[in-house]
């Protein structure tokens, strides 16, 4: 088992044809994913590398074959459209790789989400995969290998280095998931904590979080309230200077409850072991396993 | 992105909310000029990006003409938190008779913008809600409905005693809610919203943060972006598109992804070094990148080591190589240089760069311990 994905899941790729698109799609297809269809408005009717039709609408490619989940590729202008479009078709899972989506823009978006049941992963988010079944994203496979650990992270290249220390030690990923970095996402630290906690094949779960927001110390309070599984974290930006943003959107000190240092507190309150290195998930996991 | 407070009050008066007339000046001589044809006592304000502007002495009242000239002329010459102040804003030295606060940021908990009304206008809004949090109103918008009107009357009856100010107050709100998405800010605000003597409310500071994802859409508010605010070195990562802020330590730091770029600094510092900057190459490592990035680090005199933390994933780690390799032919290098790459053809990437010369390195901790050494040791 994984959590959101798994071999069945059959994915529509919006925005196949762009220069990103077309790449991350072949990796995906290369993977193992079940990419049944593409989307690129005007280019309906055409097949991707020969193989994956392409359509003009998410509705023509839903009506045709029958996806349960969709990737979005597209440039920032056009990504908020494509989210509207893939929950307007019925998508239950949408996954956005897009960067640069405005803050007001999702205040929009996700109140739509919501009245569809559509969960929607990101925006500027990695995306996720379920190591040896599918990948919906850009993690790369090469560095994960199947097991039994969870990863929920908020970042991408800090993610792929903590799933590489797991790997390198034999310690394998049932799920790693890539919620993003802006302020407003779809999908939070809870929901997926709350999806490993439920997933017989996850033993523990690793949680990647960083300046900005208080979205671990929810996550901190939903560890200690509703989890039985062992949680070791990691707070990426204890030397970033306040009000300052450090790369991503959401990645900001914007008060007292923002900073790394007090949600490490927050982290350790609840009980979950708080890792000051990258390289300290391997030892945390196995003293907790 | 940050937009000065003649910025601000301009594009909120485009949405009806009032200001008293002000002027902007850039020398002693117009602020002068200014200060006469307003008349009356004016208050001469420093335009930088930097808060406490008034503890450091750019904020002054004039009673006439020649005052407000010397006044411009002396903040004119203030550096405030290392910005050189290159405008005053001219305004009327308004009665006051009550202050309130109004502001509407984007709420990341409840995932839409909050409304925020507080009688205790004037002072920072952060040291309220740490002190006297129940002083501040607050309404959460749903935006497909956008601000009800009796939402705003409600908080307008919270922060006002009289009936025709509480009125007056809704309408402000929901100018200030429309102004918001209007022109794509993350934080809006009116501090103080003064009521003066004779009844009137007038908004006598602004505030706006645009959200830096909105400018591709809206090039006439990019425009507004002030290129004195930014750093010589700032200005030249914006133009490379990358990532940078400067810090105060002694280990330049070169990482691909902000996530492990500011894991990269904490580990610096974990070793008992200190981060000289943030930089997020981004996920291409492109030689031109890796060139712009390794000339605006080595423009910092305190560096005395470069620290490059790559995760190659789908960018392969020896294609990174090359690019390092060709980038640092076309930089003269001061300072020892300490490459860390792991992830896709790790191994083919420490061949490539030890020949050429550099340590390289797979181990984040290794390569993190050794640039804090080769920083402290040449210190």
């Amino acid at each position: 088992m994984s959590i959101f994905i798994d071999r069945t899941t059959r994915l529509v790729v919006q925005g196949i044809t762009g220069r990103d698109g077309s790449f991350h799609a072949r990796q995906m297809i290369g993977y193992g994913t079940r990419v049944v269809a593409g989307v690129t408005p005007g280019k309906g009717g055409t097949l991707f590398d020969g193989v994956v039709p392409v359509y003009d609408t998410v509705a023509d490619a839903v009506r045709e074959t029958e996806p349960n989940a969709a990737v979005i590729y597209v440039p920032a202008v056009a990504a908020v459209a494509a989210i509207f479009e893939a929950a307007d078709a019925g998508l239950g899972l949408i996954v956005c790789i897009t960067e640069g989506i405005p803050v007001l823009a999702m205040t929009r978006v996700l109140p739509f989400l919501h009245e569809r049941g559509a969960r929607l992963i990101g925006p500027n988010c990695p995306g996720l995969i379920a190591p040896g079944r599918s990948k919906i994203g850009i993690i790369p496979g090469t560095i994960c290998t199947p097991g039994r650990i969870g990863v929920v992270s908020r970042s991408g290249t800090l993610t792929y280095e903590i799933i590489h220390q797991l790997s390198s030690h034999g310690l394998g990923q049932s799920t790693c998931v890539g919620i993003g970095g802006d302020p407003l996402i779809g999908t939070s630290f809870i929901h997926c904590l709350s999806a490993f906690e439920a997933d017989p094949d996850t033993d523990a779960v690793v949680l990647i979080g960083e300046i900005g927001g208080t979205d671990e110390q929810q996550a901190a309070e939903f560890v200690q309230r509703a989890m039985t599984k062992p949680v070791v974290g990691f707070i990426a930006g204890q030397t970033a200077p306040p009000g300052r943003r450090m790369g991503h959107a959401g990645a900001i000190v914007s008060g007292p409850a923002s900073t790394a240092a007090e949600k490490m507190a927050a982290l350790t309150r609840a009980g979950i072991a708080v890792m000051p290195r990258p390289a300290d998930v391997v030892p945390l996991l196995q003293e907790r396993l | 992105m940050n937009l000065h407070e003649y910025q601000a009050r301009a594009l909120l008066e485009r949405y009806g909310i009032p200001f008293p007339p002000a002027e902007v000046a850039t020398t002693p001589a117009e602020a002068r000029a200014i200060a006469q044809r307003l008349g009356g006592p004016v208050v001469v304000k420093a335009q930088v990006h930097a808060g406490g502007r008034g503890k450091a002495g750019g904020v002054q009242v004039a009673p006439d003409p020649e005052a407000a000239g010397a006044a411009a002329a002396r903040i004119l010459q203030l550096t405030i938190k290392g910005l050189a102040v290159h405008r005053v804003l001219v305004a009327p030295a308004t009665d006051i008779a009550a202050e309130t606060y109004m502001g509407v940021i984007v709420d990341r908990a409840s995932q839409r913008p909050l409304l925020m009304v507080s009688a205790a206008g004037g002072v920072d809004i952060e040291e309220v809600a740490a002190t006297a949090p129940e002083r501040i109103h607050r309404v959460s918008v749903d935006p497909r409905y956008g601000l009800l009107p009796h939402q705003a009357t409600a908080l307008a009856f919270g922060a006002y005693a009289d009936r025709g100010h509480a009125r007056a107050a809704a309408q402000i709100m929901q100018q200030l809610y429309t102004a918001v998405y209007g022109v794509g800010a993350s934080l809006a605000e009116i501090n103080p919203l003064a009521t003066t003597p004779d009844g009137r409310l007038l908004a006598l500071d602004a505030k706006i943060v645009i959200d830096d994802n909105e400018l591709d859409q809206r090039p006439e508010i990019a425009a507004l972006r002030d290129p004195t605010a930014d750093t010589p070195a700032e200005a030249r990562a914006r133009a490379a598109g990358l990532s940078f802020l400067k810090l105060s330590g002694s280990v330049g730091c070169c990482v691909n992804g902000a996530g492990l770029a500011m894991a990269t600094m904490d580990l610096v510092k974990h070793y008992g070094g200190e981060p000289a900057n943030f930089l997020d190459i981004g996920g291409s490592s492109s030689p031109g990148k890796v060139v712009a990035a390794l000339e605006i680090i080595t423009s910092d005199p305190a560096v005395k080591a470069i620290l490059f933390n790559i995760f190659g994933g789908i960018t392969r780690c020896d294609d990174v190589a090359q690019g390092i390799v060709q980038a640092t032919a076309h930089v003269s290098l001061r300072v020892p240089l300490v490459i860390r790459l792991t992830g896709t053809n790790d191994r083919q990437a420490v061949e490539i760069l030890t020949g050429a010369g550099f340590a390289a390195l797979t181990d984040m901790d290794d390569a993190v311990r050794r640039a804090v050494a080769l920083a402290a040791g040449a210190a």
